[in-house]
């Protein structure tokens, strides 16, 4: 019961406190920060007030001990999925995808008959064809690098076609007064005017290609990582170490966002999305 | 559009012929041993028509998926545990509910944090914080509790679809609501407008063409997440569990024809929600 009204008067402290804030017009990360903690603090009480099972929802400090305790594993199974599945799979599809765009680019007919196509096939639940990956490529890393690549293409293919227009027929035609020939306005010119184009593409990708390694171990893996320990921890009612992978798999989503997200800032500096904010 | 249709098919075609040319090179080892087995030397043609004829190809040619398809959506009785028909129909649904509750989600959501501000500073940098969880691969876990708190069937599925479908719908809608300028917003409050009256005749008019637009994303979604749903469920019903029992049994033609039914879906699912947009907006003028 003690542990019920806990929750519930942090909850309201938490609340004033951010209303507060608000009213204040600053607190910046402060803001969603207390709303976070208060959500937890709120978890933790009403796992422990309710008696929860652990079976069911383990409390935030259960998850934490076993995240703790169980460092060495989540390093191995985060080495698998996360940098030999997803981030060999997102760098292949990225230098393919890169690749179609700028030939889709020079010759105009292709860009037509693959722009429709590629945006078609974006929409499709590509994650399916994962089956089929691990039955080509076998159960170890391979297979989840195949499907990711398969899951970034298009994304990242539509968006540089897209990017490479972007250059105005002004700034072109000036490019041809100085004599400028195709490449030398490509790189000087309209792939630095693709770039915002470009990174909107590689950062829809990185959440794809985490999700596609993981997801496409469901299908089959060798013994470890995140998706395979996911699957088998819920067989074995092991809550604290499928959130604890959650965890894991949240830090590095974000981290690999994150950190698309800071390139992007260092090249397209010049963009107005980029100026004015700090 | 019109002048896009050659190149369009040009490139349809590609994928075919790629497609075929790909099955012979994937299937013609296992058709040389079956061959080498029976003690038979292969001409090129016969070694061509056995990788387009086998039982368990490693990829199967689209003249065996289309034979497939059409036996398991025409030729079977629609109730049957066999029908693809059958099959989507259970995954379609569950897509449905899950794409209807996760708009109505977005909806609320998108509301709440265009006119609160402690909502807008609390919960927006936490909806975008709930997309790096990646959802479809705890989908297990949340089917299988889920399921020991009693709720099983559609339901737990939908809720994985309405995860993944708010997302677009809250970011979409935000910026929808935003995007009246001040001039008008002005506008509205020298007509003396309440607030009730602003939002039904300028935010919400006016968020219209991103909210089709997010709405698609969110279909295709919320597909994928009614798919994924259906995987630890034991492979009972569903399009995923036609993929798993596929992968299973290396049922590869099976495993094709549900990813090409699944694909039809997103196409009409999506290509339904592009036909009301045109109309829609056609009729507010605005297209």
């Amino acid at each position: 019961m003690s542990w019920i009204l806990a929750g519930l008067l942090i909850w309201a402290a938490g609340w004033a406190l951010n209303i507060w804030l608000a009213r204040q017009g600053r607190g910046g990360l402060l803001i969603p920060v207390t709303f976070g903690l208060t959500l937890l603090a709120l978890w933790e009480c009403a796992v422990r007030g309710f008696d929860i099972s652990p079976v069911l929802l383990p409390a935030p400090s259960d998850i934490a001990a076993r995240f703790a305790a169980s460092t060495g594993l989540l390093w191995e199974d985060f080495v698998q999925t996360a940098i030999k599945g997803a981030l060999t799979g997102y760098v292949l599809g990225g230098l393919a995808a890169f690749a179609v765009a700028l030939a889709a680019d020079r010759f105009d007919f292709l860009r037509r008959g693959l722009l429709p196509v590629g945006n078609f096939v974006a929409a499709l639940p590509i994650i399916g064809l994962a089956p089929i990956m691990v039955m080509w490529f076998g159960f170890d890393w391979q297979s989840k690098a195949a499907i990711v690549v398969v899951m970034v293409f298009f994304p990242i293919l539509v968006n540089t076609v897209e990017g490479l227009q972007a250059a105005s027929a002004m700034q072109r035609d000036l490019m041809r007064t100085y004599a400028a020939s195709y490449w030398t306005t490509l790189l000087k010119l309209r792939l630095p005017a693709a770039m915002p184009f470009i990174f909107n593409g590689l950062k829809i990708a990185t959440t794809l290609a985490l999700i596609g390694a993981i997801v496409a171990e469901f299908f089959g893996s060798p013994i470890r990582g995140m998706g395979f320990r996911i699957s088998t921890s819920v067989g074995q009612l092991a809550l604290d170490l499928v959130w604890a992978e959650i965890v894991v798999a949240a830090i590095a989503g974000s981290a690999f966002y994150g950190g698309v997200a800071l390139l992007e800032k260092a090249v397209t500096f010049w963009h107005p999305s980029q100026r004015g904010r700090g | 559009m019109r002048q896009s249709l050659i190149p369009v098919l040009t490139i349809v075609a590609a994928i075919f012929a790629i497609w075929y040319a790909a099955a012979i090179w994937l299937n013609a080892p296992w058709a040389r041993d079956v061959a080498a087995r029976g003690d038979q030397e292969l001409s090129v043609t016969e070694l061509v028509a056995a990788t387009w004829s086998q039982e368990k190809p490693k990829l199967p040619a689209p003249h065996q998926v289309a034979v497939e398809l059409y036996d398991t959506v025409i030729d079977k009785k629609v109730t049957s545990k066999r029908s693809l028909v059958y099959h989507s129909w259970i995954t379609l649904s569950a897509t449905l509910l899950g794409f209807a509750l996760g708009t109505a989600l977005g909806f609320a959501l998108a509301i709440g944090i265009v006119y609160n501000r402690v909502m807008d500073k609390s919960v927006m940098p936490w909806v975008i914080a709930s997309q790096t969880v990646p959802i479809l691969a705890i989908a297990p876990m949340i089917i299988v509790v889920l399921n020991a708190m009693g709720l099983s069937g559609l339901l737990p599925k939908a809720m994985i679809s309405m995860y993944l479908s708010f997302f677009p719908v809250v970011v979409g809608m935000v910026k929808g609501l935003r995007s009246p300028d001040a001039m008008q917003l002005d506008q509205m409050r020298t007509w003396n407008a309440g607030a009730a009256q602003e939002f039904l005749k300028l935010r919400l008019p006016s968020s219209m063409p991103y909210l089709f637009t997010s709405m698609k994303i969110a279909m295709a979604a919320s597909l994928v997440g009614a798919i994924v749903g259906e995987l630890p469920t034991g492979a009972v019903a569903g399009l995923g569990a036609r993929l798993l029992a596929g992968s299973y049994y290396g049922q590869t033609i099976q495993i094709w024809s549900a990813l090409i039914m699944a694909a039809v879906l997103a196409a009409v699912m999506v290509g339904t929600i592009g036909a009301v947009q045109r109309l829609v907006l056609k009729r507010m003028g605005m297209a």
